[in-house]
């Protein structure tokens, strides 16, 4: 009867090892805290309303961005231990993890990080800047918008779910190879925990991407033709093209795998048949291209951060959009470079490497594209620049490395060593993730209408770098004096221990780099009057979304006029027309709460199933399904705003925008990383000696 | 009159965007079946000394389930044509056939399926039946997720009548159905044709 | 003064990070003086072809990154705003023949990158023997949950996690797994690596040039043990190699059956083993557990 209901859940299940009650432990507190503010502040019925059910892709964004930015410090403090058990664990010193534990921790890292981190931001970005570029209002569907956000706040808490229930996360690599993750040698629920967490949000990701290619093939601008979008915009449906393209492998790998485990099947297993080299090339044709996937959008952001910043057209535009499309179409035929090792022979192992080859060239394209564009520009160094030249650097490392990788008697030396590790970090770091800040910076405005403080941005900058050459130049010597990923202890032989200890403070320097990021974001906020975005385009911008109000009202547009060129807001700021503005009535999509209650179905029905309580999984799927169709015998989806409030809301905006505070003035900088301090020491002062919270 | 003209425009220009994206989702399932199609050609001969499909298979069986759902194809097709000439009774009658003659496929499907169990191969006996039952296990999911979206939709037309949105919604209905009867041709082909060549 | 400050940024910048790198090599190579810094110390053919492609695969992408980045910061540090010296053209429409060579110049390094690639990947593949005077010794491996098993088939001896070949002789590594995940076989001063995997038999082919003892390990995660799959590599002198095979003659135990399934229960760090016999076809009835043959060679 028990195990009827409780399916495989025991009392074993709760956390019983020291990390994991600490994790738990923190989660919980997390979650407490936000219960009793919100109670305490009477906001449930707000964030309900004007967040939770919103199909605003404005606020759809900025949700993403929360929950990816809390991720990162989740993901950032697994890479903290990681770099600290190997900094420890030579000779017989093994460290202060177990090999297991250790194991699930770069597991989840690596999840964490490009699942949750990597496209939680890019999602966000994409959600709120692509349809203020293409002069739309809201995003094709809206409905699958949210629900594609709620799926992957599902995954989110899935992946994390094991520190509450299970103890035990997968200690397979980021990847779950098999058979190594099947339920011969990973019988725990850990690997189920990684299949749903990414079976979940993947199919969230899928939805999204279909949504952004119907917006952006469907939804522009009257004569915006697609050789007229900005760059980010290319980018970005380059990669959801991709997204549509590989994210359904992944779905069918995964079901594979839960088959295998939930079913006995033997699609993977080591007896009756199975074939672990088929999950292998399957689950690498979606991860090769999931990498691209993250770093198009990375290659849009700084094409349009160059030509903004270096006052000029970007240098042949058909050439950047066609060199985004060669990697895109490229991407797709490289994925055995992952396993040269695996003995496919020396043909099928060249095929693959020149492939890999081939991508480097519209890259490279690229590269000289930007280089074009500063050329006989006027550059101004404001922080998004900055990111774009570290990232320069950065990424070219990865990129030599990775040609280095793609060269098969090379990779019998190198794959899965340190040099790998580097390499990918080189890449993905160096561009995705700088891609990421460099957008975050340069719409930031846009975001919150205010700019970010350029000096303490500026010192993030630095520490980013100066952590990550310091984390992952030894990396690449490690790998080179034959290291082996993931090792959770090694020889004192070897002489590794000294090159591991300085990457762990490398890493120390990046998190200082993170925490002057969040530094960076608070004194912005305290110099919100100071630093505020009057005119809606602090940075002279080319392309549409500078054309709003920094935030821009929840319809964006008041009217959607017709496009001529590229750069279209260029265009508009020469002709300089004045044309008195006509409005018309405005659709808008209603907030519904359907993409909750469908994803938290599925989370109820993804829980089930890791723990094998069958008649909790049918509840779910029936759930999803009950709600699906609710949601379709709703008519009421949209609701109209007259033309006439419009124009008043409009008048009234104008009226409210006060006039343009000092941005470039001399007098009054932005204030630097001591100033802050001091502050902080001066509130801390007064709290102590008033005895009183300061109210806000 | 100018409002309602811009209403429907607008209402056209959303059910456009749907019926676009409606047909990136059937390509993203058609990639999903890819993958089950190339496991199954993979694992097709990995029996491990069990029977084959040659073995397994009835074919006069499957070719009437196959001419079942061909035929649910036709119906749903004069359903549509029924639809777009707004005639209620008919889009009730073709579609209920319809309805009918994917539940009697659905219907064969577990009973081919009953008996394999029965007989003792099932899919935890070899990485060849493991993908048989997969492949040919989720084109009868994606059935009965059609045959539940084609009630729910009778169950609409019934209640509230056709208007344009609907039938616009039965359009994308049936190309779903369509849909998946080109991948059953396939199956029926990949798998059990081929395995008597 | 703000505008000095930001006059000196990008040239102190540039010195910061020159001297940083510097510090940065300077110590790593003191801290590396003595060590084993495998890829760079190749002590047989393969890995030494190995690192000479590599070398020269750096050598061509250097030729093509250096000067391409050089251009990149010199460009964007001589057009900063505060260098009114330098032309502005907002809208600057670049000719059709600097597209042309943005196109050209990294196909051109990719082709021959490729044209290297091709035919050294066959030259290379790992299964394809070495060509030496010395007789060609076969040694069979076994992964396992955490060990390495060495059958040697025609000395009829075996050993766990240590493994002695004579130099200047090619050996051929025939690999597999048994009842463990994906394990990847790699001695690093040797050669590259290749995977051993339950089902399929892999050839590695490897040849020592100098006496010596080598690190090996698992290169590929396959569970909790994985750290401590490690083994030892000697390359010996003909003469030692054979005063070797004498000793284990003499060795007590045995790699019967029943010393093997107590050997393929899961273990740890397990200490290196040596064995005076072996069953005969003890690899192929392990091939045969998993439905493969020693004719399979493991390409799919």
């Amino acid at each position: 009867m028990k195990e009827f209901l409780l399916g495989k859940l025991d009392l074993d299940a709760l956390p019983h090892d020291i990390f994991m009650i600490a994790g738990t432990v923190s989660f919980i507190l997390l979650g407490l805290t936000v219960i009793v503010v919100l109670t305490w502040t009477k906001r449930w019925t707000w964030l309900w309303k004007e967040w939770l059910t919103s199909v605003d892709p404005k606020k759809i964004g900025i949700m993403y961005f929360l929950v990816a930015a809390f991720m990162l410090v989740r993901g950032g403090i697994d890479a903290i231990m990681i770099w600290l058990q190997q900094a420890l664990s030579s000779g017989s010193s093994h460290g202060y993890l177990s090999a297991d534990h250790f194991q699930q921790i770069f597991t989840a890292h690596g999840n964490i990080m490009v699942f949750f981190v990597a496209m939680g931001f890019i999602f966000g970005l994409i959600n709120y800047i692509v349809p203020l570029q293409i002069r739309a209002r809201d995003l094709a569907s809206p409905l699958l918008n949210t629900l594609g956000f709620w799926l992957y706040v599902a995954g989110v808490i899935m992946v994390n779910m094991f520190f509450v229930l299970g103890s035990e996360y997968a200690a397979t690599g980021w990847l779950a190879i098999a058979p190594l993750s099947g339920t011969e040698f990973s019988p725990g629920v850990g690997v189920d925990y990684w299949i749903w967490s990414l079976q979940i949000s993947g199919i969230g990701t899928t939805l999204g991407g279909i949504n952004f290619i119907m917006t952006i093939l469907k939804m522009r601008a009257p004569g915006m033709t697609l050789w007229k979008m900005p760059m980010f915009t290319w980018g970005s449906l380059f990669s959801m093209i991709m997204v549509v393209t590989v994210f359904p492998l992944l779905t069918a790998t995964l079901f594979l795998l839960f088959l295998d485990r939930y079913f006995g099947m033997h699609f993977f297993t080591t007896d009756l048949g199975g074939n672990a080299m088929m999950y292998t090339n399957l689950i690498w044709m979606w991860g090769h291209p999931e990498v691209y996937i993250l770093v198009l959008p990375a290659f849009g952001i700084f094409s349009e951060v160059v030509a903004t910043f270096s006052r000029k057209k970007i240098a042949s535009y058909s050439s950047q959009v066609i060199a985004m499309g060669g990697v895109s179409l490229f991407a797709l035929s490289v994925w055995l470079h992952h396993f040269f090792t695996m003995g496919a022979g020396a043909d099928v192992n060249s095929f693959f490497g020149v492939m890999t080859m081939i991508i480097a060239i519209p890259t490279s394209v690229l590269v000289f594209g930007w280089i074009a564009t500063m050329y006989k520009g006027r550059i101004k160094f404001a922080t998004p620049m900055l990111w774009f030249l570290g990232f320069i650097g950065i990424f070219t490392l990865g990129g030599m490395s990775g040609v280095m990788l793609a060269i098969p008697p090379a990779d019998f030396q190198l794959h899965n060593s340190l040099f790998l590790v580097a390499h990918f970090h080189s890449t993905v770091i160096g561009g995705v993730l700088f891609g990421i800040f460099c957008g975050i910076s340069y719409w930031f405005p846009k975001i919150a209408g205010f700019r970010l403080n350029e000096r303490i941005g500026k010192n993030a900058f630095w520490c980013w770098i100066v952590g990550f050459c310091m984390s992952f130049i030894p990396m690449y010597v490690l790998g080179i004096m034959g290291a082996t990923r993931r090792l959770d202890h090694y020889d004192a032989s070897t002489g590794w221990q000294p090159l591991y200890i300085m990457m762990f403070i490398g890493g120390l320097i990046i998190a200082c780099g993170v925490a002057l990021q969040v530094v960076q974001i608070i004194a912005s906020v305290i110099q919100k009057r100071r630093l505020r975005d009057t005119t809606g385009d602090p940075w002279n911008g080319r392309t549409l979304e500078w054309a709003t109000a920094s935030p821009p009202p929840f319809y964006n547009f008041a009217t959607i006029e017709p496009v001529t060129t590229q750069d279209a807001l260029s265009e508009i700021k020469k002709q300089g027309t004045t044309v008195e503005p006509k409005y018309e009535d405005i659709h808008m999509p209603r907030n519904t709460g359907a993409g909750i209650y469908i994803a938290a179905f599925a989370f109820v029905a993804s829980f089930a199933l890791v723990w094998h309580i069958n008649w909790l999984a049918i509840v779910g799927i029936a759930g999803i399904i009950v709600c699906a169709i609710a949601r379709t015998f709703n008519d009421d989806v949209e609701y109209k705003i007259p033309a006439a409030t419009i124009k008043e809301m409009e008048e009234q905006r104008k009226k409210d925008t006060p006039a343009s505070a000092p941005v470039d003035s001399k007098e009054n900088e932005d204030m630097s990383l001591w100033d802050f301090i001091k502050i902080v020491l001066k509130w801390a002062l007064d709290v102590v000696r008033k005895r009183r919270l300061k109210t806000w | 009159m100018v409002n309602e003209h811009i209403a429907e425009s607008h209402e056209e220009a959303a059910m456009d965007r749907v019926g676009f994206g409606f047909w990136v989702y059937l390509m993203t399932d058609l990639l999903m079946f890819a993958v089950l199609f190339a496991v199954f050609a993979v694992l097709r001969d990995a029996t491990h000394g069990g029977p084959s499909g040659q073995e397994l298979f009835k074919l006069p069986f499957v070719l009437t389930e196959t001419l079942i759902l061909l035929t649910s194809s036709f119906t749903a097709g004069i359903g549509m044509l029924a639809a777009h000439r707004g005639i209620k009774s008919q889009v009730l009658t073709w579609f209920g056939l319809t309805f009918c003659l994917g539940l009697a496929f659905l219907g064969m499907e577990l009973y081919e399926f009953a008996e394999f169990i029965h007989e003792g191969h099932t899919w935890q006996s070899n990485a060849s039946l493991s993908s048989f039952f997969t492949l040919v296990g989720t084109h009868g999911l994606h059935i009965t997720s059609g045959l539940l979206w084609m009630g729910t939709a009778l169950v609409f037309i019934w209640k509230r009548g056709l208007n344009a949105p609907l039938v616009r919604k039965l359009t994308l209905l049936s190309l779903f159905w369509h849909f998946l009867d080109i991948v059953w041709i396939f199956i029926f082909t990949v798998v059990y044709l081929m395995a008597f060549v | 003064m703000p505008k000095n400050r930001k006059k000196n940024s990008p040239a102190r910048a540039l010195t910061l990070i020159i001297v940083g790198l510097s510090c940065l090599t300077l110590v790593i190579a003191f801290l590396l003086q003595d060590k084993n810094i495998a890829l760079l110390h190749p002590k047989g053919l393969i890995a030494q072809e190995q690192l000479i492609l590599m070398f020269i695969a750096l050598g061509l992408m250097l030729l093509i990154a250096i000067p391409a980045l050089t251009m990149l910061y010199f460009t964007a540090w001589k057009y900063r705003e505060s260098n009114t010296k330098a032309e502005h053209e907002p809208s600057k429409r670049h000719n059709r023949s600097l597209v042309l060579v943005m196109w050209l110049v990294p196909a051109v390094f990719a082709t021959v990158l490729a044209l290297i690639m091709i035919p050294s990947t066959h030259r290379l593949e790992p299964n394809k023997s070495i060509a030496a005077e010395n007789k060609p010794l076969t040694i069979q491996v076994v992964a396992m949950r955490w060990k390495w098993v060495f059958i040697y088939p025609e000395q009829n001896i075996a050993t766990v996690n240590y493994v002695q070949i004579p130099e200047d002789t090619p050996v051929k590594f025939e690999l597999t797994a048994d009842e463990a995940p994906m394990s990847s076989f790699w001695i690093p001063n040797l050669g590259g690596m290749l995977y051993a995997m339950t089902g399929h038999n892999n050839q590695l082919n490897l040849i020592a040039d100098t006496p010596g003892d080598y690190p090996g390990s698992s290169a590929e995660i396959n569970g909790e043990g994985f750290a401590g799959m490690q083994f030892t590599a000697r390359a010996s002198s003909q003469g030692d190699f054979d005063d070797w095979l004498q000793k284990m003659k003499r060795s007590p135990a045995v790699l019967d059956t029943a010393e093997y399934a107590k050997l393929l229960k899961p273990s740890e760090d397990t200490p290196a083993a040596f064995y005076s016999a072996t069953e005969p076809g003890m690899y192929a009835t392990v091939l045969k557990k998993y439905g493969a043959s020693e004719g399979h060679h493991g390409h799919y």
